[in-house]
């Protein structure tokens, strides 16, 4: 039974609990929602790989019924137009005004890196899901900034060791002129020379041409084995188209990118290329078949690499979350539980070097009817160099 | 020897294609007096027509079919809508103007057709190579394009210089008051004009669809193009944009084997050649 009295007090202590709402707030939110600010590609060109990005993360948290290490999470999305000019406004919008506790972002590597460099001056917790621009994890990595996608000297190197596996000896690489371009190839020349091929000459399109008559005369002319190719999107599906019109008889193999996002479009123009990459849709381990089973259900379409990032990048700031108890004011050992994590992705195992780049397998796949199959491992835990980087 | 061949090839393919781009520019540049930026936006909305339509008719020369009279409509409804209100405006507003409608255009095809490139596929009797030299073949559909484009180019060189109608073209163009005063309804020729500007941009963009596949953005580069035959040829001059464009296909394309680490200036140096030696382009009125 309540009496008189005890009704009174419980009325005013809870007057009292209201009045003082303003004042007590922020001591529970600490356990309330942790604000992560994505800094992705909403419109353009980009706007596919940002949405996937972001639709991998969040199924991640889904999955963790809403929470990470008991806080719940609320996005603030951010579209940062793949425009480098505008992401040093729009990142210190996030840190600033939208007051985000991580971030997470993004694709261009133009942006990531004028990113990178407010994240390791204000020390915020970044994680990289796609931009793969070399630098990040090497001159520029810092405590405090992650990546779980890859450098692009990475996918380079392990499709030059996949190429000399399949016995290839003399290649010709093309590519757009441009950073992107010229680190993937880079890094295939170093392990395809290592193992005693030749590369007899590089190919540099201006970017973003797409006029590829004169490259294919000169690969005709040249003879190679085999043609190493790095372009992507518009550009990567009209080469692909080109290359089977000119029917050369040589070849085509490239990092993943060459095909993913195209391989419908492609057809049968792209039968038979073969790429490595560090995903492909039907790698057989448990992580991955559970990932795209609730993948599929929750967007009615198959995931791609870009998925798999996000949701890994959902995985690392979990396991960071996890070592300080959701408490993010403790920067330092989130840093540090993120940098040792290590934990089952879709793409197999996923831990990161001491540049905070990812060390994982690349899979050799093949483009047939339009699908990407997996032929195998290319490489196993391949690890960036990450020449320049001081973190040990 | 094999190589000249392959180049001079795709520098008359890629010539022929820009032409057509180019000729819609120079018109309505040359007649109308409006600069506009949103031209390679026609070729995009071209190349996005041909994937629908083709989706639609199987085959992109009935896609064709479909969608010049569609290109002619918008042409007509944009006039309308914008492009008259500009004629005795400043340069800039036009230039203003349109750039809004670029952004409008690209925001359409992203929320129509969203952003992952597509392929068209060449007419299956045409989606094969002819073996051209030991060791490369050429796409048929490419040759087939190139003589597309000539004849094109061939109706629209007859239609200025031999009928009434280009008579009147070529008449508002020197002086409008003349054409007004004997009774033509110069507004109606000039709206006339303007769609069949964006009619060519957008029959360049649906004929190099199964070529260029469509992307978002790939109306950029035309448009750049495009002007820079206009610089070269003369403004408002069809037979200049003709002589232009193939300039430009075969330097850039000659330009990218013997001088690859220049290849992605020598048009614009080509252009500044141009200009040094006839300042009002090649066929160009002082």
């Amino acid at each position: 039974m309540i009496d008189r009295r005890r009704l009174l007090s419980l009325g005013a202590s809870a007057g009292a609990a209201l009045a003082c709402g303003p004042f007590i707030r922020p001591s529970y939110a600490q356990a309330g929602a942790l604000k992560v600010g994505l800094l992705l590609p909403y419109s353009g060109t980009y706007a596919p790989l940002g949405e996937a990005i972001t639709r991998g993360l969040e199924l991640y948290v889904q999955s963790q019924g809403g929470k990470l290490a008991g806080r719940s999470i609320s996005f603030v999305k951010v579209d940062d137009e793949s425009a480098p000019p505008k992401a040093t406004e729009l990142t210190t919008k996030l840190i600033q005004s939208e007051k985000a506790d991580v971030l997470v972002g993004t694709v261009h590597s133009g942006v990531a890196m004028a990113m990178v460099k407010i994240a390791r001056e204000d020390g915020i917790p970044t994680i990289v899901p796609n931009a793969g621009a070399d630098i990040i994890t090497r001159a520029m990595c810092a405590p405090n900034v992650f990546r779980t996608s890859f450098a692009n000297g990475q996918i380079g190197r392990a499709t030059g060791d996949a190429m000399i596996k399949a016995g290839l000896k003399k290649a010709v690489t093309v590519t757009w002129k441009y950073a992107a371009g010229e680190e993937m190839v880079s890094g295939f020349k170093k392990s395809f020379i290592a193992g005693k091929g030749e590369v007899v000459k590089d190919i540099t399109i201006a970017f973003p041409d797409v006029e590829f008559q004169s490259a294919l005369a000169e690969i005709a002319s040249l003879k190679p084995d085999c043609v190493y190719a790095f372009f992507s999107g518009g550009g990567a599906l009209k080469f692909i188209k080109d290359y089977a019109a000119a029917n050369l008889g040589i070849p085509l193999w490239g990092p993943g990118f060459l095909t993913d996002g195209v391989e419908a479009a492609a057809g049968p123009a792209g039968d038979g290329i073969k790429t490595v990459l560090h995903y492909v849709v039907d790698l057989d381990n448990a992580e991955n078949l559970a990932f795209v089973k609730s993948f599929e259900a929750a967007y009615k379409i198959p995931p791609d690499v870009f998925a798999v990032q996000g949701w890994d990048a959902g995985q690392l700031l979990d396991a960071g979350l996890k070592a300080v108890g959701g408490d993010v004011s403790k920067r330092k050992e989130l840093n540090a539980a993120m940098a040792k994590a290590s934990f089952a992705s879709p793409r197999g195992p996923f831990k990161l070097s001491a540049a905070h780049n990812p060390v994982q397998n690349f899979y050799l796949r093949e483009l047939k009817g339009g699908k990407s199959v997996n032929l195998g491992l290319a490489a196993p835990a391949v690890a960036d160099e990450a020449i320049g980087c001081k973190l040990s | 020897m094999s190589l000249i061949l392959i180049q001079a090839l795709n520098g008359l393919q890629t010539g022929l294609v820009i032409f057509l781009a180019a000729s819609g520019l120079t018109l309505v540049f040359g007649i109308l007096g409006v600069i506009n930026l949103s031209h390679g936006s026609f070729y995009m909305i071209g190349a996005y027509l041909a994937l629908s339509l083709t989706g639609m008719f199987g085959d992109v020369f009935l896609a064709l079919v479909a969608g010049i009279p569609l290109a002619f409509l918008l042409g007509l409804a944009i006039e309308w809508l914008f492009i008259r209100h500009l004629y005795d405006r400043d340069h800039l507003q036009q230039v203003l103007l349109t750039f809004a409608l670029i952004l409008i255009f690209n925001e359409f095809q992203q929320v129509v057709w969203g952003s992952y490139p597509h392929s068209i596929p060449a007419p299956s009797y045409l989606a094969h190579s002819v073996r051209l030299t030991e060791g490369l073949s050429y796409p048929v559909y490419r040759l087939a394009l190139m003589a597309i484009c000539v004849a094109l180019a061939i109706s629209m060189a007859l239609i200025i210089q031999k009928t009434r109608i280009g008579r009147l073209i070529r008449a508002a163009e020197s002086n409008r008051e003349m054409v007004e005063a004997l009774g033509f309804d110069s507004r109606l020729i000039f709206r006339m004009v303007f769609a069949t500007g964006v009619a060519l941009a957008a029959t360049a963009g649906m004929l190099a669809a199964p070529i260029e596949s469509a992307y978002p953005g790939i109306g950029d580069r035309v448009l750049i193009i495009s002007f820079v035959v206009v610089v070269i040829g003369g403004i408002g001059s069809v037979r200049g944009a003709f002589i232009g464009s193939l300039l430009i296909g075969l330097t850039d394309a000659f330009g990218k084997v013997f001088l690859p680490q220049f290849s992605s200036i020598i048009i614009y140096a080509l252009m500044a050649l141009v200009l040094v030696i006839r300042p009002a382009g090649l066929f160009g009125r002082a």
